[in-house]
């Protein structure tokens, strides 16, 4: 990864960025969820940072701390080789209903499936996709499993699908 | 006796069969595709929707082979994910051994202190995997488009390699041979000579295939031009490996961003330059050999020494200090039941498989297993692009299409 490439970055984000850090060689930026994709499209435009390209899309449940998830996008720049890490943070509102993060779709088409699997397996809803369904698991499951509240051994009804659906 | 209908057809009957008054009928068609398809070598579904022919839409349906590797990973030690990890590409088992034990060793701070040999021997099994995995991908395409002889000698010679690999590790293909900060164990003292008896053989195999496809006309008619992508599509799916190289952007992490002891073999990226089915299947038989020529380096440059860290906390102590000592044993239990001990953190590291680039992000909250271990499987991106690439194009192409994407199920559904 690359410490220049994180400077210009962080220029370029401006207020939006709440800490960065650097560990292993691997540096990261932290932004509010609501700027994710603003901060995507600055990164990936910039013609000196040029993070043209989304390598890896997931999300952390730090459960018990608050913000309590984190979706991390991994960035990689064709132009210079140079790496970058953007974490966003993401609140659960206090009314229960499911957290939610700017889509990235626009940006990358390998944003779809990435966002599906999070939605999927960590319950956050991506605003602005245009197919958030559960991808690995299936519809009817009950949960979204990698959540830390999830136990590893809950089970899950049995689904009776009706005769005419297939 | 009725007049018996002429068939055989000649210049007349053609012309009177397209003078035809009855088009086909075209109206749309919903087709099911897997999730169990003899042409599809993994489990996936494809809903299609098809005009006569025509791909008019498709939903690809992944996840039939979900086995949860990031949630049993979170609840075992460091060392016990090994074996979670040789079942994500279960073709190549060893490059994820090598990808994931990189990643802790990351994450620990000890990546440059891994001992060479045990960096060489990363490398040979790596490279023999990558091997196994192009072989799979270049005979199974093959089979599938009727060449079952080639499966049948892609398969053997693939046999060749995973017997040495049995021979090695015990296992013909779930290996956990590489561990954290080292390898379970040395190589038998007759891996090197045994590896390059084989170079010929295979040599031979790759030609034989090669010469009975390249100038074949049927497989020349279903690869040439279908299933093509554009480099930018490609980048934008987040693509890598064979498949983003088959486009003409030479990213291999194994020259982009060097790991283990990549920087000192003299290899080549090869490259194709339309971006179809074509081209993938070049580029996977060109990187085989390449792997045959790195092997050759590695084999003359390996040094002799340990391969294993010297570390207590990380490596389990020998056999005979376990069963004589309190302290062997103390340490064999604390690594055993505890795990090792990883410093709070995050790191995202990436390697070269057999599909592309082969991520780990894990995060460490201090404890012996990992909080969070997820696996960036290439060939799950490089399906997410599966759905554009068929539309408007014919039934026929979905297959090659597919097989060249080599969708290993265990990397994509995880």
């Amino acid at each position: 990864m690359s410490v220049e490439a994180l400077n210009r970055a962080k220029e370029l984000l401006g207020a939006a960025v709440v800490s960065t850090h650097s560990y292993r060689g691997d540096d990261t930026i932290v932004v509010d969820a609501p700027d994710a994709a603003k901060a995507l499209k600055t990164l990936r435009d910039d013609p000196e940072v040029a993070m043209n390209f989304l390598s890896d899309l997931t999300a952390v449940d730090y459960f018990g701390r608050e913000p309590r998830f984190e979706v991390v996008y991994h960035l990689r720049s064709f132009k210079t080789g140079a790496r970058l890490r953007l974490k966003a943070t993401v609140a659960e509102p206090e009314d229960g209903s499911n957290p939610t993060c700017p889509s990235a779709v626009e940006l990358w088409a390998s944003a779809n499936w990435f966002e599906r699997e999070i939605w999927d397996l960590y319950g956050i809803k991506f605003t602005g996709h245009p197919d958030l369904r559960r991808i690995l698991m299936y519809e009817e499951f009950v949960g979204h499993p990698l959540r830390k509240d999830y136990p590893k051994e809950k089970r899950q009804p049995l689904v009776r699908r009706p005769p005419d659906e297939v | 006796m009725a007049e018996t209908k002429k068939m055989t057809l000649g210049i007349q009957d053609v012309a009177d069969l397209e003078a035809d008054d009855d088009p086909m009928p075209t109206e749309p068609m919903t087709l099911n595709m897997g999730p169990s398809h003899p042409a599809m070598h993994g489990t996936v579904r494809v809903i299609l929707t098809v005009e006569g022919e025509t791909v008019k839409d498709a939903d690809v349906q992944v996840g039939y082979l979900h086995r949860c590797f990031e949630k049993e990973s979170e609840h075992a030690t460091y060392t016990q994910v090994f074996p979670y990890t040789d079942r994500l590409n279960y073709v190549s088992p060893m490059l994820n051994n090598v990808g994931y034990a990189l990643a802790v060793e990351k994450l620990l701070g000890i990546v440059e202190k891994i001992p060479e040999r045990a960096q060489y021997i990363r490398v040979i099994v790596g490279e023999l995997s990558r091997i196994a995995d192009h072989l799979t991908c270049m005979s199974a395409g093959a089979m599938e488009l009727g060449a079952m002889t080639i499966y049948f000698w892609g398969i053997k010679a693939r046999e060749w390699i995973w017997e040495l690999l049995e021979e090695l590790s015990g296992a013909r293909m779930t290996h956990s041979y590489v561990r954290v900060g080292g390898l379970a164990y040395d190589l038998t003292p007759d891996f090197i000579p045994k590896v390059r008896a084989l170079f010929p053989k295979i040599n031979t195999v790759l030609k034989d295939i090669e010469d009975s496809l390249y100038e074949n006309r049927i497989f020349r008619d279903r690869m040439d031009g279908t299933g093509l992508i554009s480099q930018e599509r490609a980048l934008s799916y987040g693509w890598t490996g064979p498949a983003l190289r088959s486009t003409g952007i030479d990213y291999d992490v194994r020259k982009a961003h060097p790991y283990l002891v990549y920087d000192r073999f003299d290899f080549d990226v090869p490259v194709g330059s339309k971006g179809d089915n074509f081209d993938r299947y070049i580029v996977r038989m060109e990187e085989a050999r390449q792997s045959i020529r790195i092997l050759e380096q590695a084999f003359d440059q390996i040094p002799e020494g340990p391969v294993c860290l010297d570390d207590p906390r990380i490596i389990l102590p020998p056999k005979p200090a376990v069963y004589n000592t309190i302290e062997g044993m103390i340490s064999h239990f604390k690594i055993i039941v505890d795990g090792v001990k990883v410093p709070p953190g995050e790191i995202y590291s990436f390697t070269e498989g057999g599909n592309g680039e082969l991520g780990f992000y894990i995060v460490s909250d201090g404890t012996g297993r990992p909080y969070k271990c997820r696996v960036r499987g290439p060939c799950f991106i490089i399906t997410s692009a599966l759905q554009e690439m068929i539309v408007n194009r014919p039934i026929a192409d979905i297959v090659p299409t597919f097989d060249m994407m080599n969708m290993i199920g265990g990397e994509c559904d995880r």
